[in-house]
């Protein structure tokens, strides 16, 4: 009974020594918390650059409805812009964002696709070796050298083929189908090349021919990616604005047809932005716009997450 | 350092004129680029019997499994022949596809595509241009009552094959191949990823089947060879040194490194 108790003591003693020598700060531990406040405070002005632009586009962007009174319904369905008399119907620029821009999606994902399956499935090799440095550079260049080629090759062919000005949707959307093409290819690619290679061994050891193995398994199974790529390839088409601008005519009136001048969101407001008094009406009416952009890409990356859970569910991971 | 063995002492096994085959290969050999990976396989497969491939890691197993029904095409070079209904199949004019319908093949992770159970199966159906709903019904059905399955999943034929346990996915994977009625069923280590039980159920699952189809199962585990397979076949190197009915390959083997193989005192 001594003895225990006396061993007892002994323990407590070293415990307690043991309790100092494990919770003391040491180089490595003031290390850590060096390096956890110095990330800390990154994440700190990050959301606060975020919030504020979040912040000030949304205040200022209101501002047409909350101090002009111009009633929401007119901004999103009137036909009419000219800000200078009070005039702020954006949807003839609403209209000409969304047209050129699934247009150009349309036109582009055949292509992508059939692209990224001949560089997955039909030719690594070249795919590799060839394609992707190629369609790295594409990704690379400049929006306002396509627009430059776009000015100078694309309208005069336009004007040429149809007549017109040759400024306009479709102009706009063959230059913004060159642009949204590489990105959709990467990323349609990137998708291919996940599938697990299994899905292939089984579809071809089934007596399934490749052109099935690619079109029922490889294609479905990256279904969920490829949509991803198409909704940014979208999102990049949607906020194009300096190529567009110069080939799309900047009119802003409704678009009767492909081929006559019009305008989008984004090259209506780098049109105007040089020419309105911060406070007034048409310089609130801009930002309306830019407030437009701002909820479309906050929908396009709701988009992505949502298919990005759907995949999820499907593949019953 | 592992012991080195004679390649020339091989004790492999030819069939009598009266034996019925449903495969035969001759000098078959296989090159990865210049890794010569199977030297000389000349082996036969008897008609609805299970024959085990054995040999440790490396051996040319799978190998030479992939390459009679063609997998290997575009990964590795394949060079003698493959008897099958006295066609040569490794012929470069041969419709590997037909190949493929004939002589089926089970991997060894489960690998179900990531649709339905039905659409599994419905698939490689479809793909061989099989159309009727009320056949594809029929198949199914009879596909997944041969893999022992049909019980427990007839009633949810439509959720995802991937929410399937593993064995259960694995027989899925053997449903699918059966239900092209094949001939051959070419299984590689198609227990490996699976517990106990599951196994059991694979095992017995096979050994129905082959009053229908002749078996060809690659596998680590000694005990499954001895319980399911009526062949066996000692692969070491890319060599096959040894092939004899199965109760001879255990209770005698012939060659030295089949001894050891078998009694566990290896390399
Ligand atoms: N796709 C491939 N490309 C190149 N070499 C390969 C390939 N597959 C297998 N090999 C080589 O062929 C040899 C035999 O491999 P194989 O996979 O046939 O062995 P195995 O007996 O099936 O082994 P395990 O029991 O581990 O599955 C090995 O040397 C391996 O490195
Ligand atoms: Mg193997």
């Amino acid at each position: 009974m001594e003895q225990t108790n006396f061993q007892l003591k002994k323990q407590d003693a070293q415990s307690h020594e043991w309790d100092a020598r494990l919770h003391r700060a040491t180089r490595a531990t003031r290390k850590d918390w060096i390096g956890r406040g110095i990330s800390y405070l990154c994440i700190g002005v990050i959301i606060l650059v975020v919030a504020s632009m979040l912040w000030f586009i949304t205040s200022k962007g209101i501002a047409t409805f909350t101090q002009n009174h111009v009633s929401l319904w007119k901004f999103l369905s009137g036909t009419n812009w000219a800000p200078d008399q009070g005039n702020i119907g954006a949807l003839p620029m609403i209209v000409g964002s969304f047209a050129v821009t699934f247009a150009a999606a349309i036109v582009a994902t055949p292509f992508a696709v059939g692209t990224a399956i001949f560089m997955t499935e039909i030719s690594p090799n070249k795919g590799r070796k060839v394609l992707q440095p190629v369609i790295e550079l594409l990704v690379g260049i400049p929006s306002v050298v396509y627009g430059f080629i776009g000015l100078a090759v694309v309208v005069p062919f336009m004007r040429h083929l149809v007549g017109g000005s040759g400024f306009g949707i479709i102009s706009a959307t063959f230059v913004l189908f060159v642009m949204v093409l590489p990105t959709i290819t990467t990323m349609t690619v990137d998708s291919l090349r996940a599938v697990p290679r299994h899905y292939k061994e089984a579809s071809l050891a089934l007596g399934a021919t490749r052109w099935q193995t690619v079109s029922r398994v490889i294609l479905r199974s990256a279904t969920p990616g490829i949509l991803t790529a198409v909704i940014f390839g979208m999102a990049r088409a949607f906020g194009e604005a300096l190529a567009v601008q110069m080939v799309i005519g900047n009119a802003a009136i409704m678009p009767k047809n492909l081929i006559s001048p019009a305008s989008t969101l984004t090259s209506q407001l780098t049109t105007g932005i040089g020419d309105t008094i911060d406070g007034t009406l048409p310089n609130n009416a801009l930002w309306s716009l830019a407030l437009i952009l701002l909820l479309m890409s906050l929908f396009f990356n709701a988009l992505v997450r949502f298919i990005a859970k759907r995949g999820q569910l499907k593949n019953g991971r | 350092m592992l012991k080195q063995y004679s390649f020339e002492k091989t004790a492999v096994q030819t069939f009598p004129d009266n034996v019925s085959l449903a495969m035969r290969t001759e000098n078959l050999q296989v090159f990865y680029g210049a890794n010569h990976a199977m030297h000389d396989a000349d082996l036969g497969f008897p008609k609805n019997q299970i024959t085990a491939l054995i040999g440790a890691s490396g051996s040319g197993k799978s190998t030479y499994l992939r390459s009679l029904n063609r997998m290997n095409d575009n990964i590795a070079t394949v060079t003698g022949k493959i008897w099958y209904h006295g066609v040569d199949i490794n012929e470069p004019n041969v419709n590997i596809y037909e190949i493929r319908r004939h002589i089926g093949m089970v991997f060894q992770r489960p690998n179900p595509f990531a649709k339905s159970i039905r659409e599994n199966i419905v698939y490689a159906l479809k793909a061989n241009g099989i159309k009727g709903k009320a056949e594809l019904e029929e198949r199914v059905e009879t596909s997944l009552k041969g893999a022992a399955l049909w019980d427990e999943v007839k009633d949810s034929l439509d959720k995802s094959a991937l929410a399937l346990s593993g064995g259960q996915q694995q027989r899925l994977c053997i449903a699918r191949s059966i239900a092209m009625e094949p001939d051959v069923l070419l299984l590689d280590e198609p227990c490996s990823a699976l517990d106990p039980i599951s196994t059991v159920k694979v095992e017995e699952t096979l050994l129905e089947l082959q009053k229908k189809y002749s078996i060809i199962i690659v596998t680590h585990n000694m005990q499954q060879a001895a319980r399911v397979s009526s062949q066996c076949a000692f692969f070491h190197l890319g060599h096959v040194m040894e092939y004899t009915p199965t109760a001879t390959m255990f209770s005698n083997p012939q060659i030295p490194v089949t001894q050891d193989y078998i009694s566990g005192s290896f390399g």
